[in-house]
């Protein structure tokens, strides 16, 4: 094992899980996407999920955030026992989901980005911005989250993608109090806006605001990010462990060696 | 600019007969439909959708009023009816386009056939003669139409509180970021279909209170008038004034000056001898003229903040 691995981020990542999943299945029309799904996310920490395309992540997702919801199996959360029926439902408990680059409107502005949907309003029921009071608060927010735009006041469209995603991400954040989950927070991001975006998390999770999910297809940005990873192949968790116990070497030669096995089982089934 | 230059082309070409009271309120009377169609129309277009049948509703109002009026109903009371019968139509509008997922293009072209035949059906194809408060002098007369200046008034009074409402307002936000981008806009949390049938409903309002004012100020109601003469003005008016059709974007005083130009465009060709035949010409140039120079705009200020 290297020795370069990041130790995780964060001390506090145990005790009881904040949310569990166990047992989750899934399946459209024929196609059985999630064949049972058992994953827990710890207080404050960083679990990324890795895993081919077709593995069954972004569905997985799609039922943590209420977009789906699952066949069998059941969620806890905070152990509590809780089915989501849409993404507000979900958005309720303190659950908020960041899509690939899909989030801001290009047209508003930095801070009318940061409240949107939470906008504040003053005299009443005539819903007027207090834009003063937001861009105050939006300027003392991404400072101390340490998020750097040219001006609050910038339009979207006018900021670059590591930016915009930041932007986003802050969002979430701001909304969600118990949880994150990342669909690709890093896709078709350079070198220095991913460094952006991988900081701010850190950040995040160090805060211990709260805990967070990542789907990322590189394991580099994944070790650096999280606590602990999760493989899916073929709709389960293959395997799971914490990222300083692990390599990329390592996850690389299991995931490939467990493809092995399976192609094996499917020759043996097939003679 | 555009405006201002066809204004001072006009004044010399004409001399003093274009900037006379008679003939400037002329122009205002060409341009205050337009206007008024135009900035409700603003809304949908930052929506990325369209209302047709603002045109035919503008034409439809008064005859609500007239009608109820004819039957006995207090003046005040059938204004408020007919406002209330052309806000369900927006709201209809509405309702169709986002709940049925039809193009607003094509529900609105469906209401304003609709529309234009239940006048043509109810007035029998009979001139709708007098209309209330058109043939008095008193305030309420002056101020519903008769005034010179009371129809161009009414329409900057709505404009200028609209442009609060759509500048200041939590709903003014709510719109921008639904047509700017409806996916993004819905996972923030953003009622997107309330956000829209509420826009349907505010234009039909608008276009309706001012075809009331519009129905004083002539004094008749004639049920071969077609909305859509008007609403391509309106929608004219919109581009002219900087409105893209692509959603996100878009000024309500723009709507107003592009509506006010197409006004001075009508009367002055008419005041300085060219033929109105022209006229459509010109408005076709100045539509194309107009969107090329907004585009140009945009590039430059994007340049100039260096991306």
């Amino acid at each position: 094992m290297s020795t370069d691995v990041p130790q995780p981020t964060n001390p506090v990542a145990n005790g009881k899980p904040v949310l569990e999943a166990r047992g989750l299945t899934k399946s459209f029309g024929a196609l059985q996407v999630l064949r049972g799904i058992d994953l827990s996310l710890r207080p404050g920490e960083v679990l990324g999920l890795v895993g081919d395309n077709g593995a069954g992540k972004s569905t997985l997702v799609k039922i943590l955030c209420g977009f789906h919801s699952q066949d069998g199996g059941e969620m806890l959360l905070e152990g509590k026992q809780v089915r989501f029926n849409s993404v507000e439902a979900a958005r309720a408990h303190g659950i908020e989901t960041v899509y690939q680059d899909l989030a801001l409107i290009p047209q508003l502005t930095v801070y009318q980005n940061l409240f949107l949907g939470h906008e504040l309003t003053m005299l009443g029921p005539l819903r007027f911005l207090n834009n003063r009071q937001m861009r105050k608060l939006a300027r003392e927010y991404l400072d101390e989250i340490n998020v750097h735009v040219p001006s609050v006041d910038a339009e979207a469209e006018r900021l670059s993608g590591g930016q915009r995603q930041a932007i986003a991400v802050a969002r979430a954040v701001r909304a969600a109090n118990k949880i994150l989950l990342l669909d690709e927070p890093l896709a078709a991001m350079g070198a220095r806006e991913s460094r952006l975006i991988i900081n701010l998390v850190k950040d995040l999770a160090a805060s211990g605001r709260v805990s967070i999910i990542v789907i990322d297809h590189n394991y580099a940005h994944l070790f650096e990010l999280c606590d602990r990873v999760n493989v899916m192949q073929g709709g389960k968790i293959t395997i799971d462990r914490p990222v300083h116990e692990t390599s990329i070497e390592e996850l690389t030669e299991l995931m490939v060696s467990s493809y092995r096995r399976q192609l094996e089982q499917v020759r043996e089934g097939g003679a | 600019m555009i405006t201002i230059g066809l204004f001072v082309y006009f004044t010399i070409k004409a001399g003093s007969n274009f900037t006379d009271t008679l003939s400037l309120s002329s122009a205002a009377g060409y341009a205050g439909p337009y206007a008024a169609i135009g900035v409700g129309e603003v809304l949908l277009l930052v929506l990325a959708e369209i209302d047709l049948s603002a045109g035919q509703v503008f034409l439809f109002c008064p005859w609500v009023m007239y009608w109820l009026h004819g039957d006995g109903v207090p003046l005040l009371a059938a204004i408020l009816i007919a406002l209330l019968v052309v806000s369900a139509v927006g709201a209809i509008n509405g309702l169709i386009t986002v709940l049925l997922n039809v193009p607003s293009f094509v529900t609105t072209l469906a209401t304003n056939f609709i529309l234009y035949g239940l006048v043509l059906v109810e007035s029998n194809q009979l001139q709708g003669s007098p209309i209330p408060l058109s043939s008095g002098s008193g305030f309420w007369s002056k101020v519903m139409g008769t005034g010179t200046w009371s129809e161009i008034i009414w329409v900057a009074a709505i404009t200028i509180v609209m442009t609060v409402v759509f500048k200041r307002t939590r709903f003014g936000v709510r719109i921008i970021a639904t047509g700017g981008n409806l996916v993004g806009a819905a996972e923030a949390g953003v009622p997107i279909r309330r956000v829209k049938i509420w826009a349907f409903v505010l234009c039909s309002f608008l276009s309706g209170l001012v075809g009331i004012v519009d129905s004083v100020k002539y004094g008749t109601l004639d049920p071969g008038n077609f909305g859509v003469d008007y609403i391509l003005y309106a929608i004219g008016a919109c581009v002219i004034g900087g409105t893209a059709l692509t959603g996100g974007r878009g000024t309500l005083l723009g709507a107003f000056i592009g509506g006010i130009l197409i006004g001075i465009l009508q009367d002055g060709l008419t005041l300085i001898g060219v033929s109105t035949n022209v006229f459509f010409i010109y408005v076709g140039a100045v539509i194309i003229g107009a969107m090329a120079v907004n585009v140009q705009f945009d590039r430059l200020i994007a340049r100039s903040r260096g991306t």
